[in-house]
């Protein structure tokens, strides 16, 4: 393989073929009352991408195949239709077999159907589909998957629809159908002639199911698909009107609470005085459940008061003798070994290990889930990303069949990974079958901290050895307490193991682990490898946003600046030099420009950047950081003031940028996510747990650390294919501030974040929620 | 029960409630009001901010039996109300630099916006970054940028 220069690299993106070309793709027509097309969802397309080579690295599983194609493939092998109805008020309607949490995935398939049926967007209404179990893996939402599944099969259902109306009005006026054309949403003939969709909805209905061939629309004649599109559903979001599962007014389902154990996974052991809270002001119900004391009442309020009076007696948890300090040890135990390659003369390595605290994947809006169980079925309403798991789940605990089990998908409040495991919605039907009456269940804060989900705690030590001018070899243990995948995709992942190109893979987070991690440089000789530690579940874990890269990344980067250093290149030289792959490249360009890579700074400022790919993206991030003491100690109330990152530039490039603005509220959420990773937020695990129990005590992002100074650059279209955005930007922008902080304080920072070894806030006590506040008027301005 | 009086969102409204009871459980649980989101209950997040005589604060950490029957409080619902217009601008601003994400602390974020504007103007001053520092309103989708793009905007047309 020649060796290339960055400047040949970058023209490589330039020259890469954009638009789908003309391929005709499949739907049907469905019998109904007006035109209803479907088509398959899963049709991913696997594009191998080749590595370049300084010294070439064979190409990691996660360059040839990753976990977006994982679930692609297994989504094709059991897939089924979405639908898209005409109505005869001229909308189309869609029920979206997705979670919307915020990430805009309404907004940018109603875009889709804009496009190919020609109808202007605020005619395209989106719902969520309820649980679907025939869809099977075809109804999870993760893995920045999203807009890659439903890409092509949303287009051509509109754009068979746009056809059918086209048909249905030449037929009506008696002329051929190539004299007729479309124009937002209404069908009109050489003569003058017009049809609104709308009028069209009936007579273009099939009376049989019918499949039909369709060709999409040329990227070249896109007019919605690639425009910045602001979100559907804004206009709800600021006048209070969008409803999530606690605003839901279900008959009945009053507020409900749960007292729970002083350690995470303890359980009841006796209840001294239910009788007494249960007599209490508005208190309708208390009983005990699998995971703690249950209360209903009239209010909240009147819940807490009562959560707070009961008398409980606890069993010990399974991790009740676990803290940071016990945790990382045995991390450190489990660490793989590296395989040091034999070594040519004068070699040297760099080589170290950086531990990651636990950290909240917490979204604001807590656990909550409305649920209405009888005897003979359950209908349950929550925000699931994998809401057919939850029915199956639910079904199982309440001895019902499947189909007497219904999941409404509600909009959540956020989810950076919460929300694929349905705790929520399981409880809530546990107690609302206790209670034998419909209840709201709500999580305090308090809870939602310290018996919520967490991101494990993690290690990851890498070794890189150089010598002769070129780097040689890159090893990277990552040890992690085990990370609980049951929600759902473990069967998929058993079934689909074997066809994987690179094969051999283990258990399911090994699978996780290699689809989604690779090392975008050239550096020889490259081993990448995940242990992990404790039972799934023996602490409540999860994904969040993403799964491995933040943590896996920021040790690459930093590490591949300390290389750098050694051998007297320029962070962003060296880069350039080892990176792979033309889009790395150029995304790493754009914010060296952007961001005046290497201008001078004061002492106790610097720059930091890094690069990513995942997802089939590319995007790099350069950052400005704040390290000087009149910074670092400025004060604010309750608050992790410290460094503070003030400039923040990210290219990103994602193949085909469907909705742009979309994409760049994503890279925001981004940014604020792994400032907050690397500089702030953490969970401190204590005698079996958190100590965090507010969000003045998890320190994510606020005002006072958001940059004052950010750009983000889209990068024109490269494949043709809209790749992953929603988890893509935390990764290299944690890096980046890592490796910013490391040069500013002139330090090697292995601990994550860094504010961690110290407590900043004085804990709640245990199992009793905090009391609530009575000074608000104090303090309203 | 104790019957508590107050002017919601420009309407005289009573409610028959414990003393003790926080406003935001009155507005969400009794009126069905649900603007004010929950995020902690702790005075903390600042979800539900709303305003009270034209004052942000959190109704999560008052006492009903704290509102006097001429306390005015109003919530994003009566937010537009304020100005006699379909939406107030500070939410138009938050349309026009599209700012919502999940859209669950955006509530709170609006009304602790246009009460963060009138402070400053009472103080002397247009809105400075200073000032917008001073927010402590969580948005776990992290999308403070934005709001600062937009309160700056809609401060304009205040
Ligand atoms: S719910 Fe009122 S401040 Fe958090
Ligand atoms: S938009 Fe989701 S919390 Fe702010």
């Amino acid at each position: 393989m020649a060796l290339r220069t960055p400047e040949q690299k970058a023209d490589e993106v330039a020259a890469t073929p954009t638009g789908t070309g003309r391929r005709s793709f499949l739907g049907y027509l469905i019998a109904a009352p007006t035109l209803v097309v479907a088509a398959q969802v899963g049709a991913g397309a696997l594009a191998p991408q080749a590595a370049q080579a300084a010294i070439p690295s064979l190409p990691q599983p996660e360059e040839l195949f990753d976990l977006g194609d994982l679930q692609d493939l297994a989504a094709l092998s059991t897939s089924t239709m979405i639908a898209i109805q005409l109505n005869t008020d001229g909308t189309a309607s869609f029920a979206l077999p997705r979670a919307e949490v915020g990430q805009g995935i309404t907004t940018l398939v109603a875009q889709l159907i804009a496009e190919e049926l020609d109808l202007p967007i605020d005619k395209v209404h989106i719902t969520l589909a309820d649980a679907r179990p025939e869809l099977l893996f075809n109804q999870l939402t993760g893995g920045s998957n999203s807009t890659r599944s439903m890409y092509t099969p949303v287009r051509t259902a509109a754009a068979i629809a746009r056809e059918q109306l086209m048909i249905a009005a030449a037929a009506k006026w008696g002329v051929p159908v190539s004299t007729v054309s479309t124009n937002s949403g209404v069908v009109k003939s050489q003569s003058g002639k017009t049809a609104t969709y709308g009028s069209l909805a009936v007579a273009a209905a099939a009376t049989q199911r019918t499949s039909i061939q369709v060709q999409l629309k040329p990227a070249a004649q896109f007019t919605v698909i690639g425009k910045a599109q602001n979100r559907i559903d804004a206009l709800d979001a600021v006048t209070g009107r969008k409803t999530f599962a606690m605003d839901l007014k279900i008959p009945n389902a009053l507020p409900t609470m749960v007292r729970r154990a002083p350690t995470v996974n303890g359980t009841v052991k006796s209840v001294a005085n239910i009788a007494a809270v249960k007599a209490m002001g508005g208190i309708t119900d208390v009983g005990i459940i699998s995971t703690g004391v249950a209360v209903r009442g009239a209010t909240f309020g009147q819940c807490i008061a009562a959560v707070n009076a009961l008398n409980v007696t606890w069993n010990p948890g399974p991790v009740d003798a676990e803290s940071d300090a016990t945790i990382a040890k045995k991390l450190k135990a489990a660490e793989l070994p590296l395989v040091v390659p034999p070594l040519p003369l004068l070699t040297q390595a760099v080589d170290d290990t950086f531990t990651f605290a636990f950290a909240s994947n917490s979204p604001l809006e807590p656990n909550c889930a409305v649920a209405d169980v009888r005897p003979d079925r359950a209908e349950i309403w929550s925000s699931l990303k994998v809401p057919i798991a939850a029915v199956q789940q639910i079904a199982q605990n309440l001895g019902l069949p499947q189909t007497a089990v219904s999941a409404h998908v509600v909009q959540g409040g956020g989810s950076f990974g919460r929300h694929l495991f349905s705790d929520a919605a399981i409880e809530a039907a546990e107690i609302s079958r206790k209670f034998g009456k419909p209840v709201k269940l709500m999580w305090h804060r308090t809870d939602d901290f310290r018996h919520g989900r967490t991101h494990p705690m993690s290690t990851s030590r890498v070794r890189v050895t150089y010598g002769l001018g070129n780097v040689i070899s890159y090893e990277q243990r990552h040890t992690s307490v085990q990370t609980d995948f049951t929600h759902g995709l473990g069967e998929m992942i058993t079934a689909m193991a074997a066809k994987l190109p690179a094969g051999n893979f283990v258990g399911f987070s090994e699978s996780i682990f290699e689809l989604t991690q690779s090392v975008p440089y050239n550096f020889g000789v490259v081993t990448q490898l995940l242990n992990e530690t404790f039972a799934y579940d023996a602490f409540h874990t999860g994904s969040m946003r993403n799964i491995y890269s933040p943590n896996v990344c920021v040790a690459t980067e930093l590490i591949v600046d300390r290389v750098a250093a050694k051998m007297g290149k320029d962070p962003l030289a060296f880069r350039r030099e080892y990176l792979k792959d033309a889009r790395t490249l150029a995304v790493l360009n754009k914010v060296a420009q952007v961001g005046n890579w290497g201008r001078a700074m004061p002492a106790g400022m610097a720059q930091g950047i890094a690069v990513h790919n995942e997802y089939k993206g590319a995007i790099a991030t350069l950052v400005e950081i704040d390290c000087r003491p009149a910074t670092v100690n400025r004060q604010v109330k309750d608050a992790v003031t410290g460094p503070r990152v003030t400039k923040a530039v990210v290219a990103v490039d994602v193949g085909l940028p469907v909705n742009p603005r979309g994409l760049e509220a994503q890279m925001l959420g981004g940014i604020s996510d792994g400032i907050a990773l690397i500089l702030t937020s953490s969970v401190h695990m204590k005698d079996g747990l958190p100590l965090e129990g507010s969000w003045d005590n998890y320190f994510y992002t606020r005002q006072w650390n958001t940059p004052l100074d950010i750009q983000v650059i889209v990068m024109p279209p490269t494949t043709g294919q809209p790749g992953g955005a929603g988890e893509l930007g935390v990764a290299p922008v944690a890096a980046a501030v890592a490796c910013a902080y490391a040069r500013a304080t002139n330090t090697a920072p292995t601990s994550f974040p860094i504010n961690h070894g110290t407590l900043s806030f004085t804990p709640l006590p245990r199992s009793v929620i905090p009391p609530e506040p009575t000074d608000g008027l104090s303090h309203a301005f | 029960m104790p019957s508590h009086t107050f002017k919601l969102n420009g309407q005289q409204v009573t409610v028959d409630v414990p003393d003790d009871l926080r406003l935001l459980w009155v507005l969400r649980d009794v009126l069905g009001v649900m603007g004010p989101k929950y995020g902690c209950g702790l005075d903390v997040c600042k979800a539900c901010t709303s305003h009270i005589n034209g004052k942000a604060f959190n109704p999560c950490s008052v006492r009903i039996s704290d509102i006097k029957p001429t306390d005015e409080v109003t919530t994003i619902e009566g937010l537009p109300a304020t100005v006699g217009k379909p939406l107030h601008p500070m939410q138009q601003a938050w349309l026009d630099f599209d700012v919502a994400q999940c859209g669950y602390c955006q509530p709170g974020q609006i009304m602790a916006a246009v009460a963060k504007v009138k402070q400053a103007r009472a103080a002397g001053h247009e809105i400075t970054d200073a000032d917008l520092d001073e927010l402590r309103n969580i948005c776990r989708c992290g999308t403070y940028f934005r709001i600062r793009e937009a309160v700056k905007a809609g401060a304009q047309k205040m």
